[in-house]
């Protein structure tokens, strides 16, 4: 047995036996932080909050909510919403986060993207932050179907079908996702349980990852500067603060997250208490009619783009495109030739491609909500063809860039 | 050496151990996803068609699926193909289109239009004839018809009749 001696104080109590200062000096004060960044890097701290704040409103709902196909409708918009005390408050949080949590893993993402971050020795930050996206994605697409609304009905109904592998015709396996013929009692139950349980330990799981996936390579910064972060942290804590180029996580960088942080909850509750709207489809206010198609079904708006790519082609096409458009940028760290980690604006005609795929992005969530009909159409065919003009192009526009 | 070599086996005979186990939960999590017995017998729907107007679309329900059901004008009958009059039900000498009313693109409830003798799903702009052929991607096939046994002047969904079975020699449905 290891030597333990009377302890002095609580905190030396404590400190024997699970070494506190160690863990407090590995995890904060002598975790490093480069200084050279701006506040797009808060987006993480902005997330994690984020999440907490699905994961507190959503232990409220989960008090009131009945995964019942009788009574699920009226558990949410009848209890939660008239009688539970500020029952609205958890709902229109848990909606408005749901909605800006992919906001800001979509700067998050731009981000990474425009630094460079995703490469020599960050691609497993890359790797696990897209499984954060995909599992995010199923957690909101699970959560959508609770209120069991037409909306959620017709989603969940459109979203299962596209497991029968177009006219590969595998109906089977559609049939045993949903548990039924079609959305059912089963098919509410088992979501409701991915919801709640698995796909958020799933989550969980891969935040701690996405963390541990930073500690070698360390956070990017602005120049995409190669930092010596033994010798500069050795320089910071020598008394050098002021040539040193990094700083502690905590205090010195958290205090600037938790500015942004605060900005950011400002916005954040101004949707919740004003304008939480967008976040509720007005069509989810029908309760679930199996004989009865809503006149335009349309994903909520984080889901436009790809379903945009999913609707201009014939229904293989558009199932495989829509299936390439869903992993594709999980490859972005190996189609990126390029030996240069920096900024998209020093590095010639990528600037060009990231922008454009910006716009191409708006372009096809603004084509994703327009009916399908006409012009709209086409420029969303286009705009999904623009999107895979921009992948094939990718390694060959790298490969030729000048190194810095 | 030895004791290298008791700890490989001893790994191994864990693998199998885990193998086995793993393989068999795996079984038990598969069905206990699949459909309940109950749900699946519950998959008999009788409709009756005898009150049923012309061009106008009468949708019923079988196994929580919306099922159209349309009678043809005589001036549809006449102006229809070969490969339309295949799909058609006739009972009593009227024309029938009885299919499920998802669009088999990805199962919205496509909407019919009277005027245009059409239907026309709200979700990706497929459109389908009268007889629920498709004219307009992206759906790939034609609307599904269910497996159905005529009696008299009803019809019953689930079960696989005379004609359905014709249907299924020359290829109509699946």
């Amino acid at each position: 047995m290891a030597h333990f001696e009377k302890a002095t104080s609580v905190k030396d109590w404590l400190n024997q036996r699970l070494a506190i200062e160690k863990v407090e000096k590995v995890m904060a004060s002598e975790y490093w932080i480069p200084k050279n960044i701006n506040f797009l890097w808060a987006m993480g701290m902005v997330l994690a909050i984020t999440f907490a704040l699905l994961l507190v409103s959503g232990i409220f709902l989960l008090m009131y909510y009945q995964p019942n196909v009788e009574t699920a409708f009226d558990s949410v918009n009848y209890t939660i919403m008239q009688e539970v005390g500020f029952g609205w408050l958890w709902r229109h949080v848990h909606a408005v986060a749901a909605s800006v949590v992919f906001l800001i893993i979509y700067i998050h993402m731009l981000t990474g993207i425009y630094y460079g971050s995703y490469k020599k020795g960050r691609e497993m930050i890359w790797i696990s932050g897209m499984l954060l996206f995909v599992t995010f994605s199923a957690e909101a697409f699970s959560g959508y179907m609770l209120p069991w609304g037409q909306m959620s009905y017709w989603a969940g109904m459109v979203i299962t079908n596209l497991f029968s592998a177009g006219s590969l015709e595998l109906n089977g396996i559609v049939e045993w996702l949903r548990g039924d013929y079609v959305p059912g009692q089963a098919f509410l139950n088992r979501f409701f349980m991915l919801h709640v349980l698995l796909l958020p330990l799933a989550i969980i799981g891969l935040i701690g990852i996405h963390f541990a996936a930073l500690r070698i390579p360390h956070v990017n910064n602005q120049d995409g500067e190669e930092i010596d972060f033994e010798a500069e942290s050795k320089k910071y804590l020598a008394g050098d603060k002021a040539g040193s180029k990094v700083i502690r996580f905590a205090n010195d960088f958290m205090s600037k997250d938790m500015f942004v942080l605060s900005v950011f909850l400002m916005f954040f509750f101004y949707l919740t208490f004003f304008q939480y709207g967008f976040a509720m489809d007005p069509v989810n206010f029908d309760p679930a009619d199996g004989l009865k198609t809503p006149a335009h079904i349309y994903p909520e708006w984080y889901f436009l783009w790809s379903y945009e790519i999913l609707r201009p082609f014939s229904k293989d096409l558009g199932l495989i495109a829509f299936g390439i458009a869903q992993v594709i940028f999980f490859l972005l760290p190996f189609m990126d030739r390029s030996p240069n980690v920096a900024p998209a604006n020093r590095r010639g005609p990528f600037k060009i491609w990231f922008w454009i795929m910006v716009v191409d992005l708006i372009v096809l969530t603004a084509m994703g909500k327009l009916p399908p009909a006409g012009i709209f159409n086409t420029i969303g065919l286009i705009a999904a063809l623009v999107f895979f003009a921009l992948w094939i192009s990718l390694p060959f526009i790298t490969k030729s860039e000048k190194k810095l | 050496m030895e004791k290298s070599s008791r700890r490989g086996f001893m790994g191994k005979a864990f693998g199998a151990v885990a193998g086995v186990g793993a393989v068999g939960s795996l079984v038990a999590m598969k069905q206990s996803w699949d459909p309940l017995p109950s749900v699946k017998s519950a998959g008999f729907t009788e409709i009756d068609l005898s009150s049923v107007e012309e061009n106008k679309l009468v949708v019923e329900k079988w196994r929580g699926k919306p099922i159209f059901v349309l009678k043809k004008t005589a001036e549809m009958v006449a102006e229809q193909g070969a490969d339309e009059l295949a799909r058609d039900i006739i009972i009593g000498g009227s024309h029938f289109m009885i299919s499920i009313g998802l669009c088999t693109h990805l199962g919205c409830i496509p909407a019919y239009r009277e005027a245009k003798k059409d239907f026309q799903c709200a979700c990706h702009g497929g459109e389908f004839n009268a007889s629920g052929i498709e004219t307009k991607s992206p759906p790939p096939s034609p609307l599904v018809i269910p497996p159905f046994k005529v009696a008299g002047n009803t019809v019953l969904l689930g079960e696989e009749g005379p004609e359905y079975k014709k249907m299924k020699e020359a290829g109509v449905v699946a």
